[in-house]
């Protein structure tokens, strides 16, 4: 419960109908994108610009009220769900593209801006913003960097982290911090910037951001590889880089995913096969036909059973909207579904792809994989059902198998997701103890009131390690 | 499943921001009102309301929740519950209980309305300023009512009309209550539109109500009555489709199936209604002999007139027959189909929504105004009665620069046939 000079406090700084108590407020921002998590907040606030936002947190941290800022809630690790109570800070009305700078190929926006309305305008403008999750369409451009989204353009052109030059942030006690700008080049003491990508609201409030835009390519081409043997599939993304070939989006959708895709998208794909790979190049003309020819060879070469090439653009995106999909359909399957993010490097899918599906077997659970296996990024999803405690736990314990056959295969806990309260518990075993101990370290230097979004990233306990059955 | 993915299809989203007005945060009170978490109080039953239940959100949800159900459940729970005001409590009893539920009724009002509307008491009314006293949209619905009449398409053409050619099918049409009184003409070109596609129109004159106004209030055993009646009489027909031409009814009709689900004794006869059911459009462009359409020669111009379309919520998103309208109005010699922006975003009127949310109502028709105003259409035409008169009110309230009519496509491809033969 917040006190009453607190919520006096707050009222008077964005006014009446910003600050919201009401039962309906606080139910609506209990919960995001993640399954089987809810906790209420005890107030939801709506700032609309960075001076705002710095009154709030000095009120919050004079009173060490719990701060947790949101955009759209699509996220996927319980990063936004206010564990602790406090105040949910929701960053629509700070929803600007405040500028696209055409001589330095960068634009400012606020943090609100839902990211597929700004790639729409940025490409008006001829000009290409690559991080593209697939929750664009309701996804803020202030949750992808909070976040460090990825998408299905990154194994080509990298992730959020690779398109933020600057931002403006409110810390703990409500000072602004400003880092980086329209600088291509910029070692003035250490990377601020790229330390508040990915830091999933626990060490400032990001209240503007400056962003990095490239030329639109040329041309693109899209095609469809489809597989009798998944493993088969898998080895063709192994041997499309290893032949250096880096495609825009490289993605695999198992038998399971293309079944639901296809009853929501409705694009007649081939629901007899065991696996598909989208796969698209874009760039000069004359490159793109040349690589989309190489890849065909090498689908051949592992045994592609049929190929097919997108015949226009509206094809191709109807192809990529339907993949974007995938893991809300999945739920067409169980009521519960439970999304993963485990990533090894791009030689290993194969590996990985195998040991996931022993490990389904083995604790007699209903996996799908599909992800962007071209930067080795898979997202095994659990279709299971919240109800059945016996079967979530065995969806839990293979859960942790699954991150440590990641790990051992030189891989990691997450990808694009976040650690939010999720993968707290299994933060460890990727960064180590040091790992740990420094973003601590880190945390208090930001926040030494732990009032910003508490207990994400660290968990009270670490996970232990499952004993890995070989073989 | 919180994907959240709803959302930007959401018109109630669009326009307030705010996660409880969206398919989600709808979702997630529900939840929290039937785990406790949450008292189902009067801001929790406005929020409810301010649903358009256009069901927009369903085609966008990958994972297939079924909004437009569980928004329904909830309604009839509030209904059970509701303690509404005296006045409310009147106008809900005349018009749910002794006059939908009732053709002849209807048609007694028909014609009381016709009457009025031809005599010189309307005049007077309206230069009394009596209309001033009622609620401006009530106002303003009353002054773009087309001329009711006391005659709907069974007094005009019986009760069977045949096939041009060889017949292609056996279909009834269900003529819907508004419809016959208001737009009975549109009923009879429906007739005569099936007619010419080749198909042998049967109008059952013991049919009733569909009931959505019912379920969409949720009174949902008065619309499980009305249901019945129908299914027994369109059942004893041996029809190959039941046709509808308003978007809403088609709808409810469309999932019968569901609503009866709970009644064994209906529902497998229900099953058998609910796979009938299918739109005008639909029918003529997937099962029919396309008649040719031309413009009629006195509107004939130089160059081709624009025509746009606003699809009906209820008949895109529910009965999936958004595409059928289009293809028939790209037949159309002389005429170019102009797609407007968000054409698949409710306009707001939503069965009686624009009545009792007038401010929501009036900004989505504000934009709605905005994207049939860019097109330069000279016609605006829709496949539902409601949308029909909000686009009637909107070109009123939001003129474009240039002359536009909306119309029922019907209507629209009635005259169009005429000019052909």
């Amino acid at each position: 419960m917040l006190i009453e000079t607190a919520v006096r406090q707050l009222r008077e700084s964005v006014g009446e109908q910003f600050f919201r108590t009401d039962q309906e407020a606080l139910i609506a921002h209990s919960y995001d994108g993640t399954p089987m998590l809810q906790a209420l907040p005890d107030g939801v606030i709506y700032p609309g610009s960075t001076e705002q936002v710095s009154e709030i947190m000095q009120i919050a941290s004079s009173h060490r009220i719990p701060v947790i800022t949101r955009g759209s809630g699509s996220n996927l690790c319980g990063g936004t769900v206010p564990l602790q109570g406090g105040i949910v800070m929701v960053m629509h009305r700070m929803n600007k593209i405040i500028e696209v700078d055409m001589e330095n190929l960068t634009a400012a926006v606020q943090p609100g801006v839902i990211t597929g309305q700004f790639i729409t305008h940025v490409e008006e403008l001829g000009l290409f913003y690559p991080p593209d999750p697939s929750s664009m369409k309701i996804s803020t451009i202030g949750g992808n960097i909070a976040e460090c989204s990825g998408g299905l353009r990154g194994l080509k052109y990298g992730t959020t982290k690779d398109y933020v030059l600057g931002l403006t942030a409110v810390l703990a006690d409500g000072s602004v911090l400003r880092t980086g700008g329209k600088l291509t080049k910029d070692v003035a003491g250490y990377d601020l910037t790229k330390l508040l990508v990915g830091s999933e609201g626990t060490l400032a409030i990001i209240t503007e951001a400056v962003l990095k835009l490239i030329p639109q390519p040329k041309t693109k081409k899209t095609m469809v590889a489809m597989y009798k043997d998944i493993y088969g599939a898998a080895r063709t993304v192994s041997k499309i880089i290893k032949n250096q070939i880096i495609p825009a989006t490289l993605e695999i959708l198992d038998n399971p995913t293309i079944r639901v895709v296809d009853d929501f998208a409705k694009i007649g794909l081939p629901l007899d096969m065991a696996a598909i790979l989208i796969i698209e190049q874009d760039g000069e003309p004359e490159v793109v036909e040349r690589d989309i020819e190489q890849i065909q060879l090498i689908c051949r070469e592992e045994q592609a059973d049929r190929i097919e090439v997108a015949a226009d653009r509206k094809e191709a995106e109807k192809l990529l909207t339907a993949r974007r999909s995938a893991f809300t359909a999945l739920a067409r399957l169980r009521p519960t579904t439970i999304l993963e993010d485990a990533t090894v490097p791009r030689s290993k899918i194969a590996d990985m792809i195998l040991r996931t599906n022993a490990i389904a077997k083995k604790y007699n659970v209903n996996i799908a994989t599909f992800g962007h296996a071209g930067d080795g990024n898979l997202h095994p999803t659990a279709t299971t059902d919240a109800r059945d405690h016996e079967e979530v736990h065995r969806v839990e314990a293979a859960f942790a198998e699954i991150f440590a056959a990641a790990i051992e295969l030189g891989g990691t806990i997450t990808g694009e997701h976040g650690v939010g309260v999720v993968k707290a518990p299994y933060l460890e075993w990727k960064v180590g103890e040091a790992g740990v101990e420094v973003m601590r370290g880190i945390k208090s230097a930001f926040d030494p009131l732990n009032i910003l979004n508490p207990d994400k990233m660290f968990a009270k306990e670490t996970k232990k390690r499952v004993v890995m059955q070989r073989g | 499943m919180r994907c959240g993915f709803c959302l930007p299809a959401c018109p109630t989203f669009s326009e307030t921001g705010v996660e409880p007005a969206s398919p989600r945060g709808r979702i997630a009170l529900m939840k929290a009102a039937v785990d406790g978490l949450m008292v189902p109080d009067q801001q929790f039953q406005d929020q409810m309301n301010l649903c358009l239940g256009c069901r927009a959100c369903e085609p966008a949800c990958p994972a297939d929740v079924k909004y437009g159900q569980l928004i329904e459940q909830t309604k009839e729970a509030m209904e059970e519950h509701a303690t509404h005001s005296l006045p409310v409590k009147a106008i809900r009893r005349m018009v749910f209980k002794h006059i939908f539920p009732k053709h002849g009724r209807l048609k007694l009002l028909g014609g009381a309305l016709s009457l009025y509307q031809k005599s010189a008491v309307k005049k007077a009314v309206q230069s009394t300023g009596v209309m001033k006293l009622l609620p401006k949209q009530l106002s303003e619905i009353e002054a773009i009512l087309p001329a009711a009449s006391s005659k709907g398409v069974v007094e005009r053409l019986g009760t069977f009309f045949p096939a041009k050619g060889e017949p292609l099918a056996r279909v009834a049409l269900f003529r819907g209550c508004i419809m016959d009184i208001i737009f009975a003409d549109t009923n009879v070109n429906t007739v005569e539109l099936l007619s010419a596609a080749g198909f042998e129109v049967y109008i059952p004159e013991g049919q009733v109500c569909c009931g959505a106004l019912y379920a969409h209030s949720g009174e949902m055993g008065d619309a499980r009555k009305l249901a019945a009646v129908n299914i027994d009489t369109f059942k004893q027909l041996n029809v190959d489709y039941i046709v509808s031409n308003a978007g809403g009814c088609g709808a409810l009709l469309v999932e019968y199936d569901h609503l009866m689900q709970e009644d064994f004794k209906y529902r497998d006869s229900a099953k058998w209604f609910a796979s009938r059911v299918i739109d005008v459009s639909t029918l003529v462009v997937e099962k029919g002999r396309i008649p040719n359409f031309a413009q009629p020669e006195s509107s004939v111009q130089a160059g081709k007139i624009k025509v746009t379309y606003q699809d009906s919520c209820h008949l895109r998103n529910v009965m999936k027959g958004s595409d059928a309208p289009r293809i028939l109005m790209k037949q159309i010699a002389n005429a170019e189909f102009v797609e407007m922006s968000e054409a698949d975003r409710c306009c707001g009127s939503a069965g009686i929504y624009n009545i009792v949310q007038p401010e929501m109502a009036g900004f989505i028709l504000e934009h709605k105004m905005e994207h049939a105003n860019k097109t330069q259409a000279s016609y605006m035409l829709t496949s539902n009665p409601g949308c029909l008169l909000q686009m009637k009110a909107g070109i009123g309230k939001h003129p474009p620069d240039h002359p536009m009519r909306a119309m029922h496509i019907v209507d629209f491809l009635h005259e169009r046939m005429a000019g052909s033969e």
